[in-house]
């Protein structure tokens, strides 16, 4: 019996720091559970991690590169979004 | 002839967008940016990079068996566990960059199945036997300490999966040459045989080492083109020469003797430079004819022969619980 490709897993970590679960990688694993298992094996041999999710890589949809134009240009356009846009007198202080 | 008129002219079209893309293409990687797996690239580019990612990856899986041969015959208990600690690395490194590779199309299995296979190559350093314990320690200070000079600048290259994949191996690549240093210092600094063994391992080990760097760069195939591209970013003579200037004072500080009579110091240039390297042994370590070549490829098939119930196993249990987990929700 041929054995099917084995299913491939996005796997996050939560750093110490807590931070966000940041990606960090793939693996292949049959199911979740392994794929959790390998995921402390293959990403988190030097103490990286204190949390790990792991996600079928067929689960994620992604926006679409050669749209990236279209995609973020609204916010290119919006200066006014940002703090320094705007003028405080020096006399003031910080804000 | 009209339908052939027209896929003539659909496909000179296709030809002037490809060579409009390429431009484009060229353009961001002149710019610096990183290529990201759904980014156009062109066909050329991509095989090139399967290539070098999947025999990187194959080096560090194969890596892990001249190593492996010590586990069992450390002698002490800490440098057992550093060696273990080493080779699960190896085995990770493999790991992150086979999921570089397959960011480009090509899944693991089949990656895999070529190497099985005989048809892809991986690194000719992982040919040559371990004889003796110093041999672990050469490996770590001079195999890795090449292999962290080839992979240091790999971190920049402009395909963004392999680039981080190499930040992560150099971080974790560096403890592996310095426990390598720490052998050779314990054996250079003991008895007379210990000294002996350390400068036996280091002979031996010389030579294919500088191989590691590949051929000279007046005789690269991949060279130019891969430094337009930005995936290399030295010739193999440069990086080669930077590995020599390294290495040279920390085998002065061993009081080991670097096994070529011809290498001096030139003055002017402020580099070591080193007699011919004997282009013929590479080709034929290479071609398959190297000390342990059979040996390694029998392995590696045993292993992946030995682990296939594992994965039938795997991937029957995960069926039968998502079958259940069906059943119940139907």
């Amino acid at each position: 019996m041929a054995t099917p490709n084995t299913p491939l897993w996005e796997v996050f970590i939560r750093s110490r720091n807590g931070l966000a679960h940041k990606h960090v990688g793939s693996l292949h694993a049959p199911d979740a559970t392994l794929a959790l298992q390998a995921a402390r094996d293959v990403y988190t041999r030097r103490g990286e991690g204190l949390s790990i999710w792991v996600v079928p890589s067929s689960a994620i949809t992604a926006s679409d590169p050669s749209e990236k134009g279209m995609m973020f240009e609204p916010a290119e356009s919006k200066i006014y979004r940002h703090p320094t846009f705007y003028d405080v007198p020096e006399e003031v202080g910080h804000m | 002839m009209y339908t052939q008129a027209l896929n003539t002219s659909e496909a000179e079209d296709r030809n002037l967008e490809d060579a409009a893309r390429a431009a484009q293409f060229q353009a961001r990687i002149d710019a610096e940016e990183r290529i990201e797996p759904n980014d156009w690239m062109p066909a050329a580019y991509r095989k090139t990079l399967v290539r070098q990612i999947s025999q990187h990856a194959h080096s560090e899986i194969v890596g892990m068996l001249p190593e492996g041969n010590w586990i069992t015959r450390a002698p002490t208990l800490r440098r057992k566990a550093a060696l273990l600690a080493k080779v699960q690395d190896e085995c990770g490194h493999g790991l992150y960059l086979y999921a570089a590779a397959e960011t480009l199309g090509s899944s693991r299995e089949e990656l895999v199945d070529q190497m099985l296979a005989g048809k892809a190559k991986y690194s000719s350093i992982f040919n040559y036997p371990t004889l003796t314990w110093a041999d672990i320690g050469v490996i770590g200070w001079l195999v890795d300490g090449a292999a962290i000079m080839n992979q240091i600048p790999l971190c920049r290259c402009s395909y963004g999966p392999y680039a981080r994949a190499m930040i992560r191996v150099c971080k974790e690549e560096s403890f592996h040459q310095r426990q390598g240093y720490e052998i050779m210092l314990t054996l250079s600094r003991g008895s007379e045989e210990q000294k002996a063994m350390a400068q036996d391992a280091l002979n031996r080990w010389w030579w294919p080492v500088l191989m590691m760097f590949g051929p000279p760069d007046r005789a690269s195939q991949h060279g130019d083109t891969s430094t337009r591209w930005k995936i290399k970013r030295f010739s193999n003579d440069e990086l080669r020469q930077k590995f020599v200037d390294a290495t040279v004072p920390q085998a002065q500080y061993l009081g080991l003797t670097i096994p070529d009579p011809g290498m001096r110091l030139n003055a002017t240039t402020g580099h070591w430079e080193y007699s011919a390297i004997d282009w013929e042994e590479f080709k034929q370590v290479l071609a398959g004819n190297g000390p342990c070549n059979r040996d390694r490829m029998a392995a590696r098939r045993k292993a992946h022969e030995e682990g296939a119930w594992v994965r039938e196993a795997a991937a029957a249990y995960a069926e039968k619980r998502r079958q259940r987990s069906a059943a119940r929700a139907a």
